[in-house]
């Protein structure tokens, strides 16, 4: 019967691989997540043929009543607030590992076993992981749902940051050295990493975010490695670093993307200056008079004899939920015989991939899609290229002036492009808080509007050519 | 002791696994990429489910932190997967 048990967490975590191989590509892709949901059900399982259970009755309320919570967050989630609910879902496990390694602790204490020190070590990375996910990834959420705003107190929380992490180690050598005859001690510990989480999240600034879920979501993963070591269970060990490789290697390309190194996101909150908010000031300064303004009648005739036309989408599309009215007006101008395609940076939306998704939700083909070194070089030959609400990821800047603080930031060549057309409510800064030279190009138009508004007139304009 | 070590192997060798298999994804799928792994995080379930059913000689904390447990992981697992299945099926269907 152990054997058995132990051969179902194997097939688990294969198919979990498997799973994973077949989100290599978006034909195999569902298929993929419905294998690893069979391996979840698998797993599942064999955990409730272990000896060990003897009542049930827990176990069916916890799981009916968080099935129902997942069934009704997983229904109603709008696709513009996934970000938010990757992040809250990071928090939610590592919150089921904190809550594991803490009982575990518990009915060891109760039975009065005496834990070897590995296995101290393994319980206290379980609750620190789980702890520093739960609350980091909690602080994640209400900065991106903007309830909380860009800490003015970095300094402090870095040092709140420091002590606690002072206290961690301290609790922990004396958990690992007597932890049964010290009950106060697993409290102390779990209150120290808890607040550990929210000092080192709150000073990261609102633009990081992506970042920062990207690397909780590897900490959740690496929460369930740490619950294997504490069970002495491998399927649940090679699940969780799956997922935590996954989680760095995403934290890998948002900060490739961002030209940020992940050192310096997570302290940057205290090492640097806030220096973006002068320049912002002078942005009426940098715009005035030079930007031409044009309205959707004009970018219609301009579209009009437009064969390559590239459609630049950035949060601002999403928030407009104007991704419908995109493809209305790419159906309009493929039917016309132009051709088509969306350049999509790494960091568009608001973490990897998320552009795609709404798109996707919007129809368009994946293969139009086209992610920006592929978009790149075809750039100088698009007759338009029409930014939806991007900023930063469109900022000549980054490559043409060492001294902008957004230098060296890959981003979409779409000042190449014949003719710009900028989309967008105002002249307002993005993420960076600095003014974008796109603007003022000499090849470049300004339609001030809401995204939706905007694409919805030309569309119709065009109609009426 | 030993079988510390076998778990830590086992440890080292799956990331490397991870590695190669996540390099693979392309940009297009890393958020359901994301929300999916974050489904099998909640692997964490089997060690709710021992905390949650093992009653005996556990004190009513312990057993009270594998409710918690349990239903936090279910809301993981069930959560991740649907959504991710949710946005996967926009990309099957072909504009």
């Amino acid at each position: 019967m152990f054997a058995l048990i132990n051969l179902s967490y194997l097939t688990a975590a294969v198919c979990f691989i498997l799973g994973i191989k077949g989100m290599t590509k978006p034909a195999t892709a569902v298929r993929g997540n419905q294998l690893a949901a069979t391996g979840m059900l698998v797993a599942v399982v064999a955990a409730l043929m272990h000896q060990q259970i003897v009542g049930y009755e827990t176990i069916i309320a916890g799981m009916l009543l968080g099935g129902g919570i997942g069934v009704w967050l997983a229904r109603r989630t709008a696709m513009t607030a996934m970000p938010e609910l990757v992040a809250s879902l990071n928090g939610i496990g590592g919150g089921a590992s904190l809550a594991v390694a803490s009982s575990t602790w518990l009915n060891t204490s109760a039975a009065g076993t005496v834990p070897g020190t590995a296995w101290s070590i393994a319980i206290i990375a379980s609750i620190a992981i789980g702890a520093i996910t739960l609350t980091g990834s909690t602080v994640a959420v209400l900065k991106l749902r903007g309830n909380l705003g860009d800490s003015r107190r970095a300094r402090q929380w870095q040092g709140v940051t420091l002590l606690c992490l002072l206290g961690v180690v301290a609790a922990a050598a004396v958990f690992v050295s007597s932890a049964l005859e010290c009950p106060l001690i697993l409290p102390v510990l779990v209150g120290l990493c808890l607040l550990l989480g929210i000092g080192l999240v709150q000073p990261i600034g609102g633009a990081d975010m992506p970042v920062v879920v990207a690397l909780l979501n590897a900490y959740s993963g690496l929460a369930g490695a740490a619950t294997g070591f504490v069970l002495q269970n491998q399927g649940l060990i090679i699940t969780g670093s799956l997922v935590g490789a996954s989680g760095l290697i995403l934290t890998a390309v948002m900060c490739k993307a961002m030209n940020r190194s992940l050192p310096n996101v997570l302290f940057g909150g205290a090492l640097g200056g806030n220096d973006a908010t002068a320049t912002a000031d002078n942005s009426d300064e940098f715009y005035a008079g030079k930007v031409k303004y044009s309205s959707a009648d004009e970018l219609a005739m301009l579209l009009d004899g437009a064969r390559k036309v590239v459609m630049v989408p950035g949060y601002g599309l999403a928030v407009a939920q104007a991704q419908h009215a995109v493809k209305e007006l790419a159906s309009q101008l493929e039917a016309r015989g132009a051709s088509v395609s969306y350049a999509i940076h790494p960091v568009a939306g608001r973490m990897p991939g998320h552009m795609n998704v709404l798109l996707a939700e919007a129809e368009i083909s994946y293969d139009q899609l086209k992610d920006m070194d592929a978009i790149n070089p075809e750039l100088p030959q698009a007759d338009v290229a029409i930014v939806l609400g991007a900023n930063d990821v469109v900022n000549p800047a980054a490559a043409e002036e060492p001294s902008s603080p957004i230098y060296g930031m890959p981003i979409l060549d779409v000042h190449k492009a014949k003719t710009v057309v900028v989309v967008k409510r105002s002249l307002s800064p993005g993420f960076a808080g600095i003014p974008n030279s796109l603007f003022i190009r000499d090849n470049s138009l300004m339609v001030k509007g809401d995204a939706k508004e905007v694409l919805q007139a030309t569309t119709s304009a065009i109609k009426e050519l | 002791m030993d079988l510390l070590v076998l778990s830590f192997t086992i440890f080292i060798l799956a990331l490397f696994v991870g590695v190669e298999l996540i390099n693979k994804v392309p940009p297009t799928l890393h958020t359901p990429l994301m929300s999916g792994t974050n489904a099998i995080s909640g692997i964490v379930i089997v060690g709710a489910i021992f905390s949650a059913g093992s009653s005996e000689v556990s004190p009513t904390l312990a057993h009270a932190l594998g409710f918690i447990a349990v239903t936090l992981a279910s809301i993981n697992i069930v959560a991740g997967f649907l959504v991710t299945d949710r946005m996967l099926n926009m990309f099957k269907r072909k504009g």
